[in-house]
């Protein structure tokens, strides 16, 4: 059994061509998942000492230390808060500019379609100093609206671009079967449109929630001291040069990924995620 | 419909109307009755302006000028929900997310149908469509055919005054296509339904009209019977469009004589001359093409009668139906 674990033996057993497709197969697992792992021994490590691969001696002790800190349930329950609020915002807004670039076919179409990537586009931190004066002169600073208008800049274009790849893929016999049996406007778009854009919704909502889970730098910048979320709270803790509560605390902001996820992974395939980044 | 008098009122009435899409392509100052329990087809060739007559009557497109009249109502002016008509189109009519059930009672329960009401008249549509037992399945998990039948049927169940079909059939396999065309022609006998159909195959529009619309380019070339337009085609588009023509040039005008008009015969005695270039035994008839002068003639001959004839024989042809068409028509 051993002497698979001989490279050159395993070679001639296997062949050349899968040979290397176990290579690369193990060299995807081990910069993919060595990296979390490593994360998942450092929460979970008492004492972890340099020379060391694996933790001397583990247990629940940094859990303990990062629960029992009082800011940390208000920061997730922040996160959350922010989280929510910004998808449901961002729905409200950008679910009609989605349907409307999606339907009408106006010069500068594309233009209008490609300046919701700008925000992405440039340097995070130069875009927020410009809000930030401009935070000043509104009065926004250190408010709750002006912390969900910054999560919405970073998701705006999945909230734009996806939508609008699922409401063009709706036809334009099935609304207007729908007007034709009855319907006005509105109800062809609630019964009709909309249902069919679910799924794109709802992978937009995903990459919504969770980009202001995720959301650091503006959070800190208009946000802080008035509101501190997981993200911001994992930059204090890093700057203490705590790595195994800081590693807690990316575990903890795991979790509800992977909730989201496993909840609605029927939706989130590739395909339904692709739809949403053509430029129809 | 050729025994309609004048005391019967119209069900539906285009009156001079013209749509113009912003690129100047449409149509103009069309005029069109349609009797009740009348099948209307019109016929064109591809991007004539079938569907967009359709489109403004179904409410789908909006009039530049005219009226369009149901039962002697304008209703130029409504939405598509509030006209009384129902319009199935060539594919994607149904809603993929609901059920069959549910796509057909989707517009009774905007009617607010009784529940019973509405249970009983889906099941007797499905059977009248042959779908009964579909009710649970989804659009997705049936063929063309069905969904194109299911489509139908919800038109019906809402008795629209006027049902609209553009090219419902074209989609569908050239055999399922005739069967649709038989089942389409029997529920609408049942039903005493008036129907505007669309579409661009001659044979179809044959089959199941009672009076035929043949379009060029905007404008209606011929409106009559099946059997006025093939027989007496007004326009040489129209001869041409309709069924097989040979055309025969003279100095005054355009002769047309259908391939069934020509009969064969040795002499001289025939209108024609010329000599077999070709035959063809196609089942019941033979299709010969001859040689006369610098034409070339198709005649349909019952089989029977081609017995002894050969490529190459010198053939005088003779005609009992043509068609003329003074020069000044000729486009
Ligand atoms: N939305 C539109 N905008 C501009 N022009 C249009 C539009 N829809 C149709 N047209 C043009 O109007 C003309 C008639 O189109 P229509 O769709 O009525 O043709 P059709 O007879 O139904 O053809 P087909 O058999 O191909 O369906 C065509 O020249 C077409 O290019
Ligand atoms: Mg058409």
């Amino acid at each position: 059994m051993f002497t698979m674990l001989n490279p050159r033996k395993f070679y001639r057993a296997v062949g050349r061509k899968k040979f290397l497709d176990f290579f690369v197969l193990t060299v995807f697992l081990l910069f993919f998942y060595g990296p979390l792992t490593n994360l998942l021994m450092l929460a979970f490590a008492e004492i972890y000492q340099y020379p060391n691969l694996i933790p001397q001696k583990f247990g629940f002790k940094w859990w303990e230390f990062v629960l029992s800190q009082k800011t940390m349930m208000s920061a997730v329950g922040q996160s959350f808060m922010f989280a929510i609020v910004t998808t449901v915002f961002s729905l409200l807004i950008c679910l009609p500019a989605a349907y409307g670039l999606a339907r009408y076919k106006f010069p500068g179409r594309r233009l209008v379609m490609f300046s919701f990537m700008l925000s992405n586009a440039f340097p995070k931190i130069g875009l927020y100093t410009s809000i930030g004066i401009m935070y000043y002169k509104l009065n926004l600073m250190g408010t709750f609206l002006g912390v969900v208008l910054i999560h919405m800049i970073n998701t705006m274009m999945f909230m734009v671009w996806i939508p609008c790849g699922a409401f063009s893929s709706v036809h334009r016999q099935q609304e207007e079967a729908a007007r034709d049996v009855g319907a006005g406007p509105f109800l062809t778009f609630c019964k009709v449109t909309l249902p069919m854009a679910v799924p794109g919704i709802a992978v937009a909502c995903i990459y919504t929630f969770l980009g202001s889970m995720d959301e650091a730098q503006g959070t800190l910048l208009v946000g802080v001291p008035q509101y501190q979320t997981m993200p911001v709270m994992m930059y204090t803790v890093i700057s203490d040069y705590n790595v195994m509560a800081a590693a807690v605390y990316a575990l903890a902001m795991v979790i509800p990924t992977i909730v989201l996820l496993v909840l609605l992974r029927r939706y989130v395939g590739p395909e339904a995620i692709a739809s949403g980044f053509q430029m129809k | 419909m050729a025994e309609i008098t004048t005391n019967i009122k119209p069900k539906l009435r285009i009156i001079d109307m013209t749509k113009r899409y912003k690129n100047g392509d449409g149509v103009e100052h069309i005029n069109l009755d349609v009797y009740p329990g009348e099948l209307v087809t019109m016929l064109g060739p591809s991007g004539c302006g079938k569907t967009t007559i359709l489109r403004t009557i179904g409410g789908f497109l909006d009039i530049d000028d005219g009226d369009i009249t149901i039962d002697g109502q304008s209703i130029a002016l409504l939405s598509p929900e509030k006209r009384p008509t129902a319009m199935v189109f060539q594919s994607y009519n149904l809603w993929p997310h609901m059920s069959i059930y549910e796509n057909l009672a989707f517009g009774m329960k905007l009617r607010k149908v009784p529940k019973e009401q509405m249970n009983q008249q889906i099941l007797e549509m499905l059977k009248m469509v042959g779908m009964i037992g579909s009710e649970k399945k989804f659009p997705s998990q049936l063929s063309g055919g069905q969904q194109q039948r299911i489509a139908i049927a919800r038109s019906l169940l809402l008795k629209p005054e006027v049902l609209l079909l553009d090219e419902p059939f074209s989609a569908l396999d050239a055999k399922i296509r005739v069967q649709m065309r038989e089942e389409l022609i029997r529920i609408q006998q049942e039903l005493g339904i008036t129907v505007v159909f669309v579409t661009h195959d001659q044979e179809e529009a044959m089959a199941i009209s009672h009076r035929i619309v043949v379009m060029n380019k905007g404008v209606f070339e011929q409106v009559g019977t099946p059997i006025e337009i093939y027989d007496h085609p007004v326009t040489r588009f129209v001869a041409d469009f309709i069924g097989e023509m040979n055309f025969m040039e003279t100095p005054d005008g355009i002769r047309a004589v259908r391939p069934e008009s020509l009969s064969l015969s040795r002499g001289s005695q025939g209108d024609l001359h010329g000599h077999i270039r070709t035959i063809m035994v196609l089942g019941h008839y033979a299709e010969v093409n001859v040689q006369c002068g610098d034409a070339v003639i198709k005649c349909n001959v019952q089989r029977d009668q081609m017995a002894g004839w050969a490529v190459g024989d010198e053939v005088s042809l003779s005609y009992t139906k043509e068609q003329f068409f003074a020069t000044e028509t000729v486009e």
